[in-house]
């Protein structure tokens, strides 16, 4: 299995030095992205194979990297877990990109990266030492950079590369941190000794911080978020599908791997900072959603809301786990790593229906589209599958993981430390408010681009998408409704890859009547999302049936209810700003929001102006005090170019005086 | 006997400290070359002494090294640069010979303090007074190095430096001969460089002093 996998990589760098080499013609994208498709399912069946047998750790060295160490790799539960996520999500975008990549203008600058970038996603998975890892994960890092630089002559997009590559870098070098601290002074570097190292509590929470720094600034955790809302969706709309939705699930895996599995126990007191980074990324990320006027920034912002609520479960799973609760344990764990597979369906999903109205209407801004499900009715309903599912409603996937999440959030009294057993019902009141907030962010998201009238002529005259495109959005949605009616398939799916994390694993699900979902058999809750798809689907296919039946057969197209406000300027519906304004007023701190009305003087016919922002605050209060900082320094440090060298001498000496006092008196 | 062993390499090495606090009040540059000299001479009597009560023969051939090119060659080859370049009554110091002179009691005394602090577990006496001594004498080159403004003065005091680098060698048995004499070697190399150096400075600026070359780059700041 393992060296399939690897052959597959393989084949995947060598499609991209081949695009990178070969001369473009016409073909080439459909050959690349068809090319891709493939070796994706491939990767997709591998992991998938390796689940059902339940199969025992394979591991392979090859005699490639660092002489003395070799490039180790191996494919356990959780690493095939999230092989079967990168196989699916990277076919679906690949199959999309068939049909999107047409439009490109410069196919050149996406074709040679993109199936190395899969490539590198798959190595960070399969990796087994600390070498091959970070080099992958930098590979990763550098290959989406140059994606995210497809469209380089905009000066957003620039800047945006540019943050990318500054935060990226410092996710690595935190991550180095990471790994030479797990490693010790006389360690090595590949993760069976990491394994076996003892180490004590202090080092193991340092190295859980530097992970939740290095990881989260890839998945996209606050205060490292930054780059995402500006990189995510300033790629093509296939790579944004591709960075949202797996990308940063690879960046959850390696902070899985390493604090599940290499770090060993974990004091409990660690556990808080991960719940209440994750809980806070999970609502201040959707309430930046929901005052975007940007589709698929809409998009990028709820996918740290994603990351936040994923690693909110995690957190939880740290703080069961230091007390000896595995089964506990598991259930966390299980309802992160399922978030994680289901956040990889819809915003996949997503993020290729905001790339398919891009393509059919050229504009990203909310307030320019409208209308679009009488345009494109296969998108639409396709849409309606994902904001469904993104906003956590059964009987599609969302819920259940949300679900899950809820059923662990209630087993906090069981905890040993007062603390928590008040900290995590507060994380659940917040994680809670987090899925009101999605559903808004989301009836918004749907509202504005696919009902009304077209507030331009380019959605007005918008028309469907290809059938490559329709496929690939079509499997994905096709994969949320199973994972929403079939949850249990997929909980005793994940078992080997949640028993290596929490070192326990749920009891098998697929046993229950009517597919219901009984997480712990000692608490009745259950939760039957083929029940609740069976009633929805016999009362509203009844109800309209019914209608249809006794009303009438016929369809009217009538005039909609004006309210009373006869005008027929489409301008004047109900907008993305108007959705967002509710929300922008109650939690205007959070957002830093800010309105003005500009009223024109008496006399003056110009129209009055209205305009809303918000700001970051991490922005505010983190990044722009810190480049300030960098600057100053700089300068200060600029003088140190200019001295004689009797100064630099005396530099060098005074270093070394102050070196010896040092080791004098620390003796 | 053996105490009067101990003794005379003690007052050699000792000496080599004083004769580097001789060569910091020296203000007028042939005293200083003269001093150095000097300095190189008790070395190669130091190196000769450890050769004689270690029973080194190859220290012998250090001590020659140390005679014939730092206490002779040296010496007389920038005395004839001095003269060619017509400096050697000019008087220069850049920081006061009184704080100098504090500065390097300071520097013996954390040398000392350091040395036999970190070698308590060393087995003999002798090495760890050598290596305090040995240490003094760097620290005053360097010393020397940032006090001087001119590039004669800071070539002494680099290779005054140099000198308590061998008397270090020396004193720890079983240093490998080779290592001294690419230390002796690149020391003279270094020397002839920096001697070239002088004299293109001094094509270029008129002067030897280095404080004109912050002139030259305009960027003068007191």
């Amino acid at each position: 299995m393992i060296g399939a996998g690897l052959t597959i990589v393989g084949l995947l760098l060598v499609l991209s030095l081949a695009a990178a080499v070969l001369p473009n013609g016409p073909k080439s994208p459909v050959v690349v992205y068809g090319a891709s498709t493939a070796l994706c399912s491939v990767l997709a069946t591998i992991g998938f194979a390796v689940l059902a047998a339940s199969a025992d750790p394979v591991g392979l060295i090859l005699p490639i990297g660092l002489p003395w160490l070799g490039a180790h790799f191996r494919i356990d539960g959780l690493s095939a877990f999230f092989l079967l996520l990168l196989g699916i999500g990277g076919a679906a975008a690949s199959l999309y990109a068939i049909g999107y990549g047409r439009h490109e203008h410069e196919p050149h600058r996406t074709l040679p990266f993109y199936p190395g970038f899969l490539g590198a996603m798959a190595v960070v998975i399969l990796s087994d030492d600390a070498f091959t890892f970070l080099l992958s994960w930098e590979v990763m890092s550098l290959l989406s950079w140059a994606l995210v630089l497809t469209h380089h002559r905009a000066e957003d997009t620039r800047q945006a590369g540019y943050l990318y590559l500054v935060m990226a870098g410092f996710g690595t070098m935190v991550l180095l941190l990471a790994f030479g601290l797990m490693a010790g002074s006389g360690g090595s570097y590949d993760f069976a000794a990491i394994r076996e190292t003892g180490r004590n509590e202090m080092l193991a929470a340092a190295v859980l911080m530097l992970m939740l720094l290095g990881a989260g600034s890839k998945a996209g955790l606050m205060p490292m978020h930054v780059w995402l809302p500006v990189a995510h969706p300033a790629a093509p709309s296939h790579v944004s599908a591709l960075m949202s939705g797996v990308m940063t699930k690879v960046a959850i895996y390696g902070f899985v791997r390493v604090v599940f599995d290499l770090l060993g126990p974990l004091p409990w007191w660690a556990s808080p900072v991960v719940i209440v980074a994750g809980a806070l990324t999970a609502v201040i990320g959707i309430l930046f959603a929901i005052n975007d006027g940007d589709g698929k920034r809409v998009l990028a912002w709820s996918t740290i809301e994603n990351v936040g609520i994923i690693f909110a479960g995690l957190g939880l799973a740290v703080a069961f786990r230091a007390n000896a609760m595995p089964g506990l344990a598991a259930l966390a764990m299980t309802a992160a790593l399922i978030h994680a597979m289901n956040h990889m369906l819809f915003k996949s999903l997503l993020f290729m229906v905001a790339g398919a109205v891009l393509n059919a209407t050229g504009r990203r801004d909310l307030d320019a589209l409208g209308g679009l499900i009488h345009r494109m009715p296969v998108t639409a309903a396709l849409a309606l599958v994902g904001v469904t599912a993104i906003s956590a409603l059964p009987p599609l996937n969302g819920f259940v993981s949300e679900w899950l999440m809820f059923q662990s959030v209630l087993q906090s009294p069981q905890l040993a430390q007062p603390g928590l057993q008040f900290l995590v019902p507060a994380a659940g009141g917040v994680l809670a408010l987090t899925a009101a907030l999605a559903a808004t962010a989301f009836v918004r998201f749907f509202g504005v681009i696919f009902l009304g009238r077209a507030r331009s002529d380019p959605a007005a005259a918008a028309s469907e998408v290809d059938r490559w495109s329709l496929g690939a959005m079509a499997g994905l949605a096709a994969l949320c409704i199973l994972a929403g009616v079939l949850p249990g398939l997929l909980i005793d799916f994940v078992g080997p890859a949640v028993e290596i994390a929490s070192g326990d694993r749920l009891v098998s699900q697929t046993s229950n009547a009517w597919f219901t979902l009984v997480p712990l058999p000692q608490i009745d809750s259950s939760y039957s999302g083929f029940l609740v798809m069976a009633f929805v689907a016999i009362v509203g296919g009844g109800a309209a049936w019914t209608v249809h039946r006794i009303a009438s057969r016929g369809v009217r197209r009538g005039p909609a209810w004006d309210c009373g406000f006869p005008n027929a300027d489409p301008i004047t519906q109900y907008g993305a700003g108007s959705f967002a304004q509710p929300i922008r007023r109650s939690f205007g701190p959070v957002v830093a929001a800010r309105e003005t009305v500009f009223m024109p003087p008496p006399g003056d016919p110009s129209a009055a102006r209205h305009a809303a922002s918000t700001t970051d605050l991490a922005w505010r209060h983190l990044y722009t005090p810190l480049i300030a900082l960098v600057g100053a320094l700089a300068t200060r440090a600029n003088s140190l170019q200019f001295l004689t060298i009797r100064r630099y001498l005396s530099l060098v000496f005074g270093t070394l005086i102050l070196l010896l006092v040092g080791l004098a008196t620390w003796n | 006997m053996p105490d009067l062993a101990f003794d005379i390499a003690h007052m050699l090495a000792g000496s080599l400290v004083l004769v580097s606090f001789m060569m910091i009040y020296q203000d007028r540059l042939s005293a200083l070359l003269n001093t150095f000299a000097l300095q190189a001479l008790l070395l190669a009597a130091a190196v000769g002494w450890q050769a004689y009560i270690q029973g080194a023969s190859h220290l012998y051939a250090s001590a020659g090294i140390a005679l014939v090119f730092k206490a002779i060659i040296v010496p007389w080859a920038l005395h004839k640069m001095i003269q060619r370049l017509g400096i050697h009554r000019e008087v220069e110091t850049v920081v006061g010979v009184v704080p100098t002179m504090l500065a390097g009691m300071g520097l013996v005394a954390l040398s000392i303090l350091l040395m036999l602090q970190l070698t308590e577990t060393a087995e003999s006496a002798l090495a760890r007074e050598d290596l305090a001594f040995s240490l003094s004498v760097i620290l005053l080159g360097m010393l020397m190095m940032v006090t001087r403004r001119n590039a004669v003065s800071q070539v002494v005091g680099f290779m005054s430096l140099e000198n308590g680098l061998i008397l270090a060698t020396t004193g720890a048995q079983g240093m490998p001969f080779v290592v001294e004499i690419s230390v002796a070697f690149s020391v003279l190399i270094a020397m002839i460089v920096i001697g070239v150096f002088l004299f293109r400075i001094r094509e270029r600026f008129d002067s030897v002093d280095t404080e004109a070359i912050e002139h030259f780059r305009g960027e003068k700041r007191s």
